[in-house]
């Protein structure tokens, strides 16, 4: 670039400071929402492929009994057919970690895969660090991040019997190959007496199919002992259950992503179309001087790309900024280690947003380029009068005050840039009607998918102590409990329920069960299809239990109890998730014959008519504390999961807001910057300050209007369109009350958003448009 | 200071006006106009011409000294005041219209009337009138765009006389024109003085001052170099 060319670019820049802060405020915000949009997007694309990949996680994780195997027989099976590379052996034991607070009578610890492993890395299942360190030394103990027991924290002590850890790190594998590690000295301690498994590692020249795992897992098979095999668990299995949670964010990342994008296309056009065809003038002046067509061209697109640049790089440093929360939302709700956005991410969007500036620059630099001179300094900035002509007519004579009618008819003396910036307001209200519907939804999924949460009180027979306190030595006798809070004042409605695991025909494992007794009434649940059960031998189940099984709402399934079986039929489909969404429920009698095993009881208390919740809970809890249980008013189940998509929503909805009304913002400077000798003209024959302001408002507000009229029922379809997708992600059916969330007076206040949005970024120019000199306005020409 | 005399639309009293640290537009600038008079101000660039303008029409405020038009002290009034100040008295002419071209000639004129939220009959006849009295009614439909400067000119001052000022400002109103349209402006505002409008008329026009001026007044450096009534007119 010449030096004369550099320094009109550099002059352009600098004399049009509003329009430099405009073009790098859009830049930065479009390129920090696509940044991380796209960032997510891609992270939560494949986190679990990505993870394995890079921890170069075992496609076949095998566990041994220890005393039908040696060592080298072991090792020798990493030369088994199709076994690419492998760990181990490792020690394997499985034990029960408790923590330093005390134990709940009737609750145990779940079984937890102790691996001795002397270092995190290693050629198979490479595992994450979180935080801390790995094991040095018997004594300490690294925990899986999912493992991680509720209120540990690094350098608390779990014991296992004798043996007392120390937690020194928290760790992820993507393979789940373990729930905790220790040096391979320090798992003697935990055996005890017993005979620790060794654990294999595969990698597998071909692992893509579940039947190629199979295949080396046969031949690993064969390379042993026969009956040596404990266990196998394959890579397919484990990324199944990780995708669950993940398939839930793609759909709504996916539209916000897509959102941000148009949107940022929207206003860089928007933004340098109007700097170009404000400098109309100026390009006939340096054209005059002497520039070719081609050096106007390049100084323009330069001119734009300037600041673009400058944004664009301040926006990919944003968006990773506030990606690091999210991400680490993102990880705990995966169960993945914290994952950077990827440097593709911060090239590739910054790249195409500049593409898009340029792009956009250099059509309308090339027309003014082309321009004959005379024609191009002819050009004042109270250019587009003739267009839209009568149109303005009909507004003006409309019954409203005159400042009103010259607003609302602004937009149609430059329609093509109203209708971009009302494509961009339009997209704004699309993402606030979306992002209002998903964060409605979601409120609604956390507080109707629990049904294990009921009444207005809730009683537990056996609640942690509060510190100090002694360990109850066994439940509280729930009968005891069901007396005091009958003979309670205030008592409307109880039940209670308990909880055991069941045998359920055709399916491994089986599911958990959850009996009620007394009256449902104040249960919360929510029905997807059919109906409550209400008699002896109905049940019903969530949609995951019934896919499971294959079984449909009217059918009947056989639950089994150290063989004695029962027949219940399935009434209805709940909309449950908790429990993987395997909880069945059914009334106690149902399963009586089969003399289940049960947790501790909790009961449900609806209260009476009129009476406090919170006070009544505490007279109950003063009343059932001596028999060992705990009272406290019912209270919304927490999930990690939608607290992460609620930050993500409200971020990503802020940011879309937030370039739509820079968006309005640039196009009222234009506007008013091109009309600023007509506001002058006004203001000398009488407009006060405050009409200058509602004239400028009220030229915004239509195209608000407008776009918010559109904009909300496509944000109500993208709605009623993404959220049955993020639940069938996540195996479930959301039921249409908790989609259906738009009422009369929410679409009307949503209606209204294309405005506000409008509004807002019309504010500041507006102010500087009534604060504005007559005198100086007049000039202008 | 001396209390304004009500005989006296404009009473500018020891007006000085300084633009940052640039000499003074205007200095110790006391001056008067009757009621029905026709001033015509005079004077080179920079002689501050446009500055006393803009104090009259309160788009400006003096630095020191005081501006009363009709009884009220423009120079203490409030953004939104002068707003109100300008709709009710004062009309202005330019020397480039000013006309807002994306308006009708008739909706150009309605509009100080439709500013001050008058009722919009009484300011349809008004315009309707005024039209017919400058002899642009057949161009009520059309665009600005489409009349000579002569008939936009005319146009602007039905705009300016809408809401009935008891002054009228003309900054150069006869700067854009032709010969044939100058004289023709020349003799409009020389017959709304007859009917008793008070004028002042910013000029570089010897001519125009000496047809439509009662009185003439010529600046020098932001003072008052000469101040004479016309003999003739």
């Amino acid at each position: 670039m010449s030096g004369a060319l550099g320094r009109v670019v550099r002059a352009g820049v600098g004399r049009r400071r509003t329009q430099t802060a405009v073009m790098v405020l859009t830049t930065l915000l479009s390129v920090a929402a696509a940044v991380l949009a796209l960032g997510l997007l891609v992270v939560s694309s494949a986190p679990f492929d990505r993870a394995f990949a890079r921890q170069h996680g075992a496609h076949l994780t095998v566990e041994f009994d220890g005393s039908a195997v040696t060592r080298d027989r072991l090792a020798a099976t990493a030369r088994a057919p199709g076994v690419a590379e492998t760990a181990g052996p490792f020690a394997l034991v499985s034990v029960r970690l408790r923590g330093e607070g005390p134990v709940p009578p009737g609750f145990e610890p779940p079984p937890l895969t102790v691996v001795g492993r002397s270092s995190a890395d290693g050629p198979v299942d490479a595992v994450s660090l979180n935080e801390g360190r790995w094991v040095r030394s018997a004594g300490e103990i690294v925990l899986e991040a999912r493992a991680l027991p509720p209120g540990l924290v690094l350098g608390d002590r779990v014991t296992s019997g004798t043996a007392e850890l120390t937690v020194v790190g928290i760790a992820s594998t993507a393979g789940a190959s373990a729930d905790a590690w220790v040096v391979p000295d320090g798992l003697p301690a935990l055996a005890g007496a017993r005979q620790p498994a060794f654990q294999m590692l595969y990698r597998l020249t071909a692992a893509a199919t579940r039947a190629e795992v199979a295949a080396g897992r046969e031949a690993v098979a064969a390379a042993v002992p026969a009956d040596a095999v404990a266990g196998t668990q394959s890579y397919l299995d484990v990324r199944e259950a990780a995708q669950e949670d993940r398939g839930a964010f793609v759909p709504f990342v996916a539209a916000f992503a897509l959102l941000g994008l148009a949107m940022s296309v929207l206003v860089i056009s928007v933004v340098v179309s109007g700097a170009v065809s404000a400098a109309t003038r100026r390009i006939g002046i340096l054209k005059s001087v002497g520039f070719t067509p081609s050096q106007i061209g390049r100084a323009y697109v330069a001119q734009a790309l300037l600041p673009g640049s400058v944004g664009a790089v301040l926006g990919v440093a944003l968006g990773n900024a506030l990606s690091v929360p999210l991400m680490a939302e993102v990880a705990a709700a995966y169960g993945t280690g914290i994952e950077p956005i990827p440097l593709w991410v911060d090239l590739v969007v910054p790249a195409a947003a500049l593409a898009v500036v340029a792009v956009t620059a250099f059509g309308p630099a090339l027309r003014a380029a082309r321009l004959p001179t005379a024609t191009a300094l002819r050009v004042g900035p109270a250019a587009g009068g003739a267009r839209g002509r009568r149109i303005r007519g009909l507004l003006g004579r409309l019954p409203l005050p005159r400042p009103v009618t010259l607003g609302l008819a602004a937009p149609f003396a430059r329609p093509a840039r109203s209708v971009t910036t009302a494509a961009a307001v339009t997209f704004g209200a699309l993402a606030v009607t979306f992002a209002v519907g998903l964060g409605n939804t979601l409120v609604a999924v956390k507080a109707d998918g629990d049904p294990n949460r009921g009444g207005d009180v809730t009683v537990r027979t056996v609640a942690p102590p509060e510190p100090g306190e002694q360990l109850p030595g066994k439940p509280a006798d729930p009968v005891a409990v069901a007396a005091a809070t009958a003979a309670l004042p205030g008592t409307g409605s109880v039940y209670r329920t308990t909880r055991t695991q069941i045998g359920v025909a055709g399916l491994k494992g089986g599911a958990p069960l959850v009996a009620y007794e007394g009256d449902t009434a104040g249960s919360r649940h929510t029905m997807v299809a059919g109906r409550w059960f209400e008699a002896p031998g109905e049940a019903v189940a969530p949609t995951r239990f019934l896919r499971a099984t294959g079984l449909r709402v009217g059918e009947s399934v056989a639950l089994s109890e150290q063989g004695r079986t029962v027949r219940v039929r399935l009434v209805g489909e709940v909309f449950d998730l908790g429990g993987n969404g395997m909880v069945l429920r059914t009334a106690a009698a149902s399963v009586a014959s089969l003399d289940p095993r049960y947790m501790p009881a909790v009961f449900f208390v609806t209260v009476a008519p009129g009476t406090d919740s919170a006070a009544y809970a505490e007279r109950l809890n003063t009343a059932v504390s001596p028999l060992g249980a705990r009272a406290a008013v019912t209270e919304v189940g927490k999930s990690s999961v939608i607290l992460a998509m609620q930050a993500l929503i409200v971020m990503l909805t802020v940011m879309l807001v937030v370039v739509a009304c820079l968006g309005v913002f640039n196009t009222v400077v234009l506007d008013t910057r091109d009309r600023v000798r007509d506001l002058g003209v006004c203001k000398a024959l009488g407009m006060t300050p405050r009409q200058a302001v509602a004239q400028v408002l009220t030229s915004v507000a239509g195209i608000g209007l407008v776009a918010g009229v559109v904009g909300v029922p496509l944000g109500v379809g993208l709605h009623s369109w993404v959220m049955p997708a993020m639940g069938r992600a996540v195996g479930t059916t959301i039921p249409p009350a908790d989609i259906d969330v738009y009422g009369a007076p929410l679409l009307a206040l949503l209606a209204v958003a294309g405005m506000v949005i409008a509004t807002a970024g019309a504010l500041l120019p507006a102010g500087r448009a009534a604060r504005t000199s007559t005198a100086h306005a007049l000039r202008a020409e | 200071m001396p209390e304004p005399d009500p005989a006296h639309l404009i009473d500018l009293s020891d007006v000085g006006r300084t633009y940052d640290d640039g000499p003074a537009a205007l200095s110790g600038l006391t001056l008067r106009v009757r009621r029905g008079e026709a001033l015509a101000v005079l004077g080179r660039s920079g002689s501050g011409k446009s500055t006393l303008l803009n104090l009259l029409a309160g788009l400006d405020r003096p630095s020191t000294g005081r501006v009363t038009v009709d009884g009220l002290r423009v120079d203490r009034l409030s953004e939104a005041a002068c707003a109100k100040y300008r709709r009710s008295h004062v009309g202005m002419v330019f020397q480039f219209f000013n006309l807002l071209d994306d308006l009708t000639v008739l909706d150009n004129v309605l509009l100080p009337a439709q500013l001050a939220g008058a009722d919009r009959t009484a300011a349809a006849a008004r315009a309707a009138e005024l039209l017919d009295r400058l002899g642009i009614a057949r161009h009520a439909r059309a665009h600005p765009g489409r009349l000579s400067g002569g008939e936009r000119q005319r146009v602007a001052v039905a705009r300016a006389l809408m809401n009935r000022p008891p002054l009228l400002l003309a900054d150069e109103p006869t700067g854009a024109l032709d010969s044939a349209s100058g004289a023709d402006v020349r003799e409009l505002l020389r017959e709304l003085n007859a009917e008793g409008q008070t004028i002042v008329l910013v000029t570089h026009d010897l001519a125009l001052a000496e047809a439509c001026a009662t009185r003439t007044i010529e600046l020098l450096d932001g003072r008052i170099a000469r101040d004479v009534a016309a003999v003739t007119r």
